[in-house]
Order: C-alpha cells, then structure tokens, then sequence
C-alpha cells in the first residue's frame, strides 16, 4: 500500500475542489492541505524553510477537515505565506478529535510561486471524509476562491 | 438543466413548481439556451433554497445562475423574521458584500490613448493586488471598530475621498446595525493589513470606456455618453469578510438541529431572524459589508492618486457603488401588503427601480445603477433598476438583478486551456493591457473561462428585472 498521501485538485463550476487520500485518516488530510496548495499555484515550487504549529478540535471528522483547511488559510493570510509540507496527528478528544499539526512553507514570492487565487475558506459543499472499501482514507471539500 | 421540470411562464420566466420540502415555488430568469447551459445543480439549490422556513414568494436565480454553495450564485430569497424566518451565513458566502464600483473620469478615449501603458503601470503600482499584497493602512482596536461601524463614511472622515462619495453608494457607504463584538479576534488580525487591497481571482480594477448607449434618458442621467472612460472596482471585504463567512457557517451548522432546522444542504447554514446566533451574524456580516464599503472607498482613493499623476486636476467621481453578496432588511410589498423582510442576494444585485426612496435624488427618475462585471476581454455593462410591473406589485425579484457574466468553465479548466502569456498577448493585440503579477491568474480568467455576458445581461433586460443603460469595453485590467 502506498503510505506517500497523494492528492489532486477536482472541478467545480466557480471554485475548486481538494481531495486527499492516504493510509490514515492524517494523511489524507496532509493530502487535502497539498491540493488546497496546488489550488493556488504549483507546491513543487513553495519551499518548506518556516515552520507554524496548528491545533484544532471538533465534533465529528468532516468538520475537524474544514477547520484544518480552515487554520491553514488563517495561517497563509495572516503571515503571508504558503505551504508545502504537512505533518500531522488526529487522536480522540474530549468533545471528537483533535488535530496537531506542523506545517512547513516559506513567504509568498509572486514571482516564484505564480499564485492564481487566494483561498477564501474551506466548504461544506462535496464534503467527505471516509474510508474506502480498499482500505485508503479520502478528505474532500471544495474551497471558495 | 433539463427544460422538462420546469415551466415557462413567460421568454425569459421559467418556474419551478413547489413540490417535497418547497415551501415555496422557485424561478429562474433566463433565456432558453442560458437555461439550458446551466447545471442541474443549480436547479436542485434553488429548490432547497425553497424549502428553508419563513422564505416568502419564491427562490430566485437570475439569468447568470451558477452553482454555489447551498445558495446557487446568482440567488435572491427573502425571509421574514415574523413567520420564522432564517438569516444564512451560506446565503450571503465567504465574500461579504463583494462588489462593484465605477467613477466617472471626466476624459474621453482620445485623451488617454496616448497614456494608456503608463496609466496601467501607474495603477498596478499604486493598488495593492493579488496574494501577499498589503495595505497601507494599519488599524488598532478602536480604529478597527470605527470602520466596522462607519464604512465608507469613516473612510472618508479618515481622509479617502469626499463626503459627495457617500450619496452615491447604497445605504449612503454606511449599513447600520453593525456589531463589531460580533466580529472575532480572527476575523479583525485577516483584516489588519488588508485594508484597501484588492485581492485576488476574480477581483480587478478596470480602465473602460463606454462603446454604447441603449437609454439615452438613463445614460444622461447617470453622466455617461459613448467614448466616456470610466474606472470599475471589482472587490470586497478581503479576509474579515472571509473569516465571517467562517466562523459563522460552522457555527450555524453545528447549531442548526438545536434550533429545529433541517438542513437540505449543510452549505445552507443558517439561524433564525429571531435567535441570538442570527442576530450575532446579522452583526458581524453587516460590519464586513461596511468594511468593504470602506476598502473600496480606500481603493478609489488610490486610482485617484494614479490618475492625478499623469492627468492632474483630474476627478473622478463615482457613478455609483453596488454589493452583489449581502443579506439586507428592506421593505417590500407582497400580495399588496408591505412587509419588512431579509432579503439576501448571493451573487446578485439590487436593482431598485424609479421612484424608490433609497435612491440618490438624481437617480430617483430613472432607477438603480445596477453594475454588472463581465471578462477582462469582452464588456460590462451598466443597467437600470427596472419599475414593477404595477403599483399594486413588488419589483421583480426583490428588486434585484444578475451580477456578472458567471464562469462557464472550472479554474481547473482554464488553466489546461490557456497560458497566462498568451491571454495577455492576445489582449495587449485588441488595445486591452492586463497587469498582473501572476500568468496562472490570468489564465483562469481567461474571457472564455466566462458566460457571455451579453446574453445575460439581454435575458436580464428582457425579464423584466433591469435595463440595459450602456455597455463598457476594457481598456486596461488590473488583477491580482
């Protein structure tokens, strides 16, 4: 089985969709935070020098996935930069699950990283997260941008 | 979408039948072959729309309908908060109070011929654009309140602009009932340095000059005549109005079975009028309108510098100011009776027609500038919030009309199609100058990633819902 999360970005009319898959549930959400990346330029050409530490907690899985996507668009709005490299944890809490996370990124260079769209916020629409009957994890939402 | 499920009450009416859930019918706005383009899920969320308590008349989606979120883009609904009705945070989206505004420039097309590639550097200098860009402008906690409450009339107290700004902008720049404690620690830090940026995607400052008159009476009325140039502001309330979106779909879904709302779509978050959570969000979303209000009144301020450098004494006053994503409480009549309602446009904009008492006195005539985006390469227009049918009756929708010209095409899409070089090329080739920082950001706005934007702004004239006053062809685009 392949343990590399692997991610890809999918249609929608106005916006774009990000999807994650992995082995675990953490991986398919490190998948989803690439292709929320790659919604906003190439992240083969964001480079992973800084290092921001992200927690969030929520009641059920799909929601944990927006505030997740949700934290790393606070954290490249506020600080002006942009992600590559995503490791994370997700464990039971005391109201669902709980995530901790480090993320690597470096500032925004607009002529480095050519970025198309800012992302506005992560949303309900195609939300999912579940297990495959292979086994792998998949984490999906569209993001508005 | 397929025609079959609907009926067509008139060229450009096609009605939904209320039928499951609907509490109310839907209608759509459109020519055949624009309803015909548009997906099946935008007939599927106006029904859901419809199905929402105390929703009144119907569920709306003008003629350049896409799918959105919950709400279709290019959906109008009103509530009201007596018979149970709902404020949503899905309704009005992440870009609160995006919008369009456009400044006369007092020169003609053979005064800036000559200056064109200059006054395009010059703008793309002067406004701040595009992912990482900031602001000038750094605001502390009080200051950060004074614009939530204030809108464009702090801004122009702060310096940007003239208070004559004001009397063309709805609401005079400033939406009361604005709650900065409703805003959150988040949502303010989004904001800091964001003031008077522009942002990104589909946002863009435009140069245009005015190819064609359709309303002689209206085009005088609004100033404007064939080889005028004008200046449109694409934008609105940059990250606060993102993180409002946020924080409040979230909270509102979470909340929503508690309050006894059976969601259709969790996108269509949403709390009753008469809760703590829908006023709290009525709060919050009207500071950020008032935050876009005054972001746009900043951006104004900085194409005036722009334009002053190159051609001094110069002015440029605004035409007018509209916000295409708001949930705002007016006064209309249904059935012949006056109720006071929530009317939410998601990617549509008010249209009030002659003689309604918010216009400025100069307008009252005529109606509501209603200022409809389209591509970089292909027009804009600016039409004319059109009468009700009788005095008896409400104006169409609300008093709304469509927005822009609505994607045809995914993001994704475009930029397998196109390069951001060639785009620019091609448009550099027909006199339209694009600056931008990003060759994917031009792709994806691409002008054949969009509608044609005639064909909606036509359907929108011909149903009734607005006027067609004039069209504007790019000369100059800023983007991020």
């Amino acid at each position: 089985m392949n343990r590399e999360p692997q991610w890809e970005t999918f249609a929608h009319e106005a916006d774009v969709g990000v999807r994650g898959r992995g082995a675990t549930l953490a991986a398919a959400f490190a998948g989803a935070a690439t292709a929320m990346t790659a919604a906003i330029c190439d992240p083969a050409r964001v480079g992973a020098g800084d290092t921001v530490h992200i927690e969030c907690a929520a009641p059920d899985r799909e929601t944990l996935l927006l505030d997740w996507l949700n934290a790393l668009v606070y954290e490249m709005a506020t600080r002006h930069m942009l992600f590559s490299r995503f490791e994370l944890a997700i464990e039971p809490g005391q109201a669902g699950m709980r995530l901790q996370a480090s993320v690597w990124g470096e500032p925004v260079d607009v002529a480095q990283h050519q970025p198309a769209a800012e992302v506005k916020g992560a949303t309900f629409c195609e939300l999912a997260v579940r297990q495959e009957p292979d086994g792998q994890w998949l984490a999906q939402c569209v993001v508005d941008v | 979408m397929d025609l079959n499920k609907l009926s067509q009450r008139g060229e450009f009416e096609w009605l939904l039948p209320a039928t499951g859930r609907m509490r109310v019918p839907g209608v759509i706005f459109a020519s055949r072959e624009l309803i015909a383009a548009m997906d099946e899920k935008v007939r599927e969320q106006v029904a859901n729309v419809a199905s929402l308590p105390g929703i009144v008349a119907a569920s709306y989606a003008m003629p350049d309908a896409h799918w959105g979120y919950g709400f279709p883009i290019g959906g109008v609904a009103a509530f009201d908060a007596d018979a149970g009705g709902v404020v949503s945070a899905g309704g009005v989206g992440f870009d609160i109070s995006c919008g369009v505004r456009t400044l006369h420039t007092g020169l003609k097309l053979t005064d800036i011929e000559a200056h064109k590639a200059r006054l395009a550097d010059r703008l793309f200098a002067r406004i701040p654009a595009g992912i990482g860009s900031t602001g000038g402008i750094r605001l502390d906690a009080a200051g950060m309140a004074a614009m939530l409450r204030g809108g464009a009339r702090w801004a122009v107290g702060e310096g940007y602009g003239l208070h004559a700004d004001l009397l063309r902008i709805e609401e005079f720049g400033c939406v009361a009932g604005a709650d900065p404690a409703a805003v959150s620690e988040q949502a303010r830090r989004r904001q800091r340095d964001e003031m008077g940026t522009l942002g990104s995607g589909n946002h863009y400052l435009e140069v245009q000059v005015v190819g064609e008159i359709f309303d002689p009476l209206a085009a005088r009325a609004y100033g404007l005549a064939v080889g005028d140039v004008v200046v449109s502001l694409h934008c609105g309330s940059r990250g606060l109005g993102h993180q409002i979106g946020t924080d409040f779909l979230r909270e509102m879904v979470l909340a929503a079975p508690a309050a006894g709302i059976a969601l259709p779509d969790r996108e269509l978050a949403c709390a009753p009028l008469k809760s703590a959570l829908g006023q709290r969000y009525l709060g919050a979303m009207r500071a950020a309108i008032n935050c876009a209000l005054a972001n746009r009144q900043i951006l104004t301020h900085l194409a005036r510098q722009a334009f002053a450098e190159l051609f001094p004494g110069v002015e440029l006053p605004l035409l007018y100011d509209v916000s295409h994503n708001t949930c705002k409480e007016e006064t209309h009549t249904v059935d012949g009776r006056k109720r006071r309602l929530f009317v939410h446009r998601k990617g549509a904009t008010r249209a009030f027609g002659p003689g309604h008492l918010e216009l400025p006195r100069e307008y009252a005539e005529v109606g509501q500038p209603v200022l409809i985006g389209g591509s970089m390469g292909t027009a804009s227009y600016v039409l004319a919030g059109a009468a009700a049918a009788d005095r008896n009756a409400d104006q169409r929708a609300f008093g709304s009309a469509c927005h822009g010209a609505g994607r045809a095409m995914s993001r994704h899409e475009a930029a397998r199609r196109w390069h951001g070089r060639a785009v620019v090329d091609e448009l550099a080739a027909r006199g339209i100058l694009i600056r931008s920082g990003s060759s994917r950001g031009v792709a994806e706005e691409a002008p054949l990633a969009y509608k044609d934007v005639t064909a909606v702004v036509a359907a929108a004239d011909r149903a009734g819902l607005a006027r067609r006053v004039a069209r504007l062809a790019p000369l100059i685009c800023v983007k991020g």
